[in-house]
């Protein structure tokens, strides 16, 4: 019994004085929330590292992006905002705005000019698409295939509208359970001209055969819903090709040595950056707008592309993107935006997307049911 | 036990070979077949001929012409040599384990001891259903157990990917690798979260033990009111879905957050593991108050009585003559409030921040985002220490009783 008593006694000391400490760190802690994985790793070691190093405020990483406008709202209605900085597509970006999740914020005054002196809201340019967005890379959701499952002989495939070829390519696809991107390829690839794209989608018979579209491939199709499974089906072999976004499987080809190759036509290209979450006390909001400010400035954006292959978001950081950071190749030709794969390109129109967004989804969710 | 036949009983049983042993083998060559010729990559039907004919011939040859020990290792060497040749190590390991099995149920069949567990005149039906019951409580525990176990070599994946690799199947070295431990250890996405894990858990237990202990003692007195209903309510946590629970503990501990901080000042971080300590301990309490519950029955009452005539005060009584003999029970019920803790995952994602990350809930990230193996090494580690803490508390629980003159088990 005396043992016992000690034994707890000592356990219990010991769990509050690991507490205790753990507490004192805590006063310089700040939580950001992105999408784990590659990326998350390419922002640790572009900005987290290096910030956390000069100021000793610790970085805490929480991979919730996905959930990123659902989290936000509960802990708006709840009046317990735990996250200091989010990482949001610029459609969520969009919608967390109109929604008063997120702070406005003036990117002149908020964050740094260019080296050169240009603005910061000049160097951004187009892409800053709401009050509430800080841009940080353009990404690309684009296909990946499997070079040891291609058929003998068969050319290897080009991108988005080979995924409707069962005859050619044969096999599984992996594919995106949302409508964003699956509506616009079904009808590129049906033969609706780039400009008509989202014009067709408003109305219904052209819903229809944009589904119409997918049905030819539904019975081949595996979806994913995050972007790490889509890599795990092509590096399993369970799919012949899968869309994913493009730095993911560019890690997967280059620092994995996988047998992918890409297929960059029809890639859709989107923004991704940080939104402040509303209603961060003072102190908090201070060291969340020092850490943007160096986070988003030209070097270390450039730092980024580094690790992985997104496009820095500010003009002035594209000349200084140079070497992958521990492989040492070239990255401008793994980039969505080099020439070679940008042939046919189309933009998500995240606008478009806000607006339309919960009936197709409602629309694809019961069409995938069926 | 070995069966022991001389020549002219082994004679006698050519029609027990040709009808009985030779067709059951070859079905058990053909299954192993199935598995074989999918991994060579041959179709079903070349994989099933192939291992039931092999299956046959090595029946009809080890019976016939081999004593039992040398029989069984020839089958062992032959077709371990024949996986060599198509598949290296990997097939010589695959072809042993199929020689074994041909070669074990080859004599089980063939030397009647499969009529071992059995009296001499049990029907065939009797000895049918003897061995299928044991072949269904073997595939129970393989289906149990198998999962668990393929975790186990995916977590020494040399690559990224939940794959295994053909130079993992072929055992080749390079195929295996440590680093998911070493990022496991060494990564503070990973260590943050154990240490996490560690903080909550054990003081979750220490809160569901003390009070659900407590709570099964006063609800096991006869005469207290509405024991029924109190007790539903105790252990509603275990039976509404915890989906449910976590929305209305978000909204709650949210607020409680909020005033925490506000009256004694704590910092927010401070406030989530108090909040996260406290919605665990709610969810442990109803398997105290069961296990503890179930124990008090066998629990004699008179015994409290007699060290109250004896001058002990109820404190004294429940430490000194109640406690030790449930002891048991509160220690199993805490082992299930501390598992409960550490394997959560919805609470803590509804209640608790980042900073009050716990191991399950970065695997469950992990596994959506990432998709790296280290998960895996993590499962893994688990795993040992669950083995290892189950069978500690077991120890101990033999010890005391044998101490206590009591039997073990």
């Amino acid at each position: 019994m005396k043992l016992t008593k000690t034994l707890l006694a000592t356990s219990y000391l010991t769990l509050t004085a690991t507490m205790a400490v753990s507490d004192g760190h805590m006063a310089s802690e700040m939580t950001i929330v992105s999408w784990g994985g590659a990326y998350t790793a390419s922002q640790q070691a572009a900005y987290h590292d290096p910030y956390m190093e000069n100021t000793g405020i610790a970085i805490i990483n929480d991979d919730s992006s996905s959930e990123g406008i659902a989290k936000m709202r509960a802990m708006n209605e709840a009046g317990n905002i735990t996250w200091d900085l989010v990482d949001l597509e610029a459609a969520d970006a969009i919608r967390a705005c109109d929604e008063g999740l997120a702070l406005e914020i003036d990117h002149d005054a908020d964050l740094a000019a260019a080296p050169d002196g240009t603005s910061a809201s000049e160097d951004f340019g187009d892409m800053i698409v709401s009050e509430c967005f800080i841009p940080q890379i353009v990404f690309s959701t684009t296909f990946g295939y499997r070079t040891d499952m291609l058929a003998d002989g068969a050319v290897a495939p080009k991108g988005a509208c080979d995924v409707f070829d069962l005859e050619t390519y044969p096999g599984r696809r992996g594919l995106n359970r949302q409508p964003i991107a699956n509506m616009e390829w079904a009808l590129l690839c049906d033969g609706v001209a780039y400009e008509d794209v989202y014009d067709i989608l408003e109305t219904e018979q052209g819903q229809e055969q944009a589904f119409a579209m997918l049905d030819t491939i539904k019975s081949e199709t595996i979806w994913w819903s995050s972007a790490a499974e889509s890599i795990q089906l092509l590096a399993d072999g369970e799919v012949f090709m899968a869309s994913s976004y493009n730095g993911r499987l560019f890690a997967a080809i280059v620092e994995q040595d996988q047998p992918f190759g890409m297929a960059w036509n029809w890639q859709m290209f989107d923004l991704d950056g940080w939104v402040v979450p509303a209603g961060l006390s003072e102190e908090r909001l201070a060291r969340t707008m020092d850490f943007l400010n160096f986070a988003t400035d030209t070097q270390r954006l450039a730092d980024q592309a580094k690790y992985i292959s997104y496009g820095p978001a500010r003009a002035s950081s594209a000349p200084l993107v140079g070497k992958h950071a521990t492989l040492g190749i070239d990255m401008a030709p793994h980039m969505p935006t080099d020439p070679n794969n940008a042939e046919n390109t189309f933009v998500n129109n995240y606008e478009w997307w806000a607006d339309y967004r919960d009936d197709l989804d409602a629309k694809f969710q019961a069409w995938l049911a069926q | 036990m070995t069966v022991m036949m001389t020549a002219a009983e082994r004679a006698a049983s050519k029609d027990n070979l040709i009808g009985f042993t030779m067709p059951i083998t070859a079905l058990l060559g053909a299954i192993l077949g199935v598995l074989a010729g999918k991994a060579v990559g041959l179709g079903l039907p070349i994989g099933v001929l192939t291992g039931a004919v092999v299956g046959a011939v090595f029946a009809f040859v080890l019976a016939r012409y081999f004593p039992r020990k040398l029989g069984r290792w020839f089958a062992v060497l032959t077709l371990g040599l024949v996986g060599f040749l198509t598949g290296s190590f990997g097939g010589f390991v695959a072809g042993a384990i199929a020689g074994a099995a041909i070669g074990w149920c080859a004599y089980w069949l063939f030397t009647g001891e499969y009529r071992k567990g059995v009296p001499p005149y049990a029907t065939t039906g009797q000895v049918l259903w003897h061995n299928g019951f044991r072949l269904i409580c073997g595939l129970i525990f393989f289906f149990l157990i198998a999962p668990i176990l393929t975790v186990i070599p995916l977590s020494f994946n040399a690559q990224d990917f939940f794959t295994f690799t053909p130079e993992m199947l072929a055992l080749d070295p390079a195929g295996y690798s440590l680093k998911h431990y070493e990022d496991f250890l060494t990564n503070s996405d990973w260590l943050r979260p154990l240490k996490n894990s560690l903080i909550i858990a054990p003081f979750a237990t220490m809160i569901s033990v003390s009070l659900g202990t407590l709570a099964a003692i006063g609800l096991s007195q006869s005469h207290v009111p509405f024991r029924q209903a109190i007790m539903a309510i105790m252990i509603s946590p275990m039976i509404v879905p915890l989906i449910i629970s976590a929305t209305g503990m978000f909204f709650f501990y949210s607020q409680m957050g909020l005033w925490m901080e506000s009256t004694f000042g704590i910092s927010q971080s401070l406030s989530g593991y108090i909040k996260v300590i406290l919605a665990h301990a709610a969810l442990g309490i109803p398997f105290v108050i069961i296990t503890v519950t179930a124990t008090l029955v066998g629990f004699d009452q008179s015994l409290t009585r007699a060290a109250a005539n004896m001058g002990a005060n109820p404190t004294t009584t429940f430490f000194r003559v109640q406690m030790p003999l449930i002891l048991p029970g509160v220690i199993s019920g805490g082992l299930f409030a501390f598992i409960t803790s550490f394997d959560e995952v919805v609470v803590v994602l509804f209640v608790g921040a980042a900073a009050q990350k716990t191991l399950p809930w970065q695997m469950f990230t992990g596994l959506r985002e990432q998709i790296s193996p280290t998960i895996l090494a993590v499962a893994t580690i688990l795993v040992v220490i669950s083995i290892g803490l189950l069978t500690t508390v077991e120890l101990l629980r033999r010890r005391s009783e044998r101490l206590r003159g009591m039997s073990p088990g």
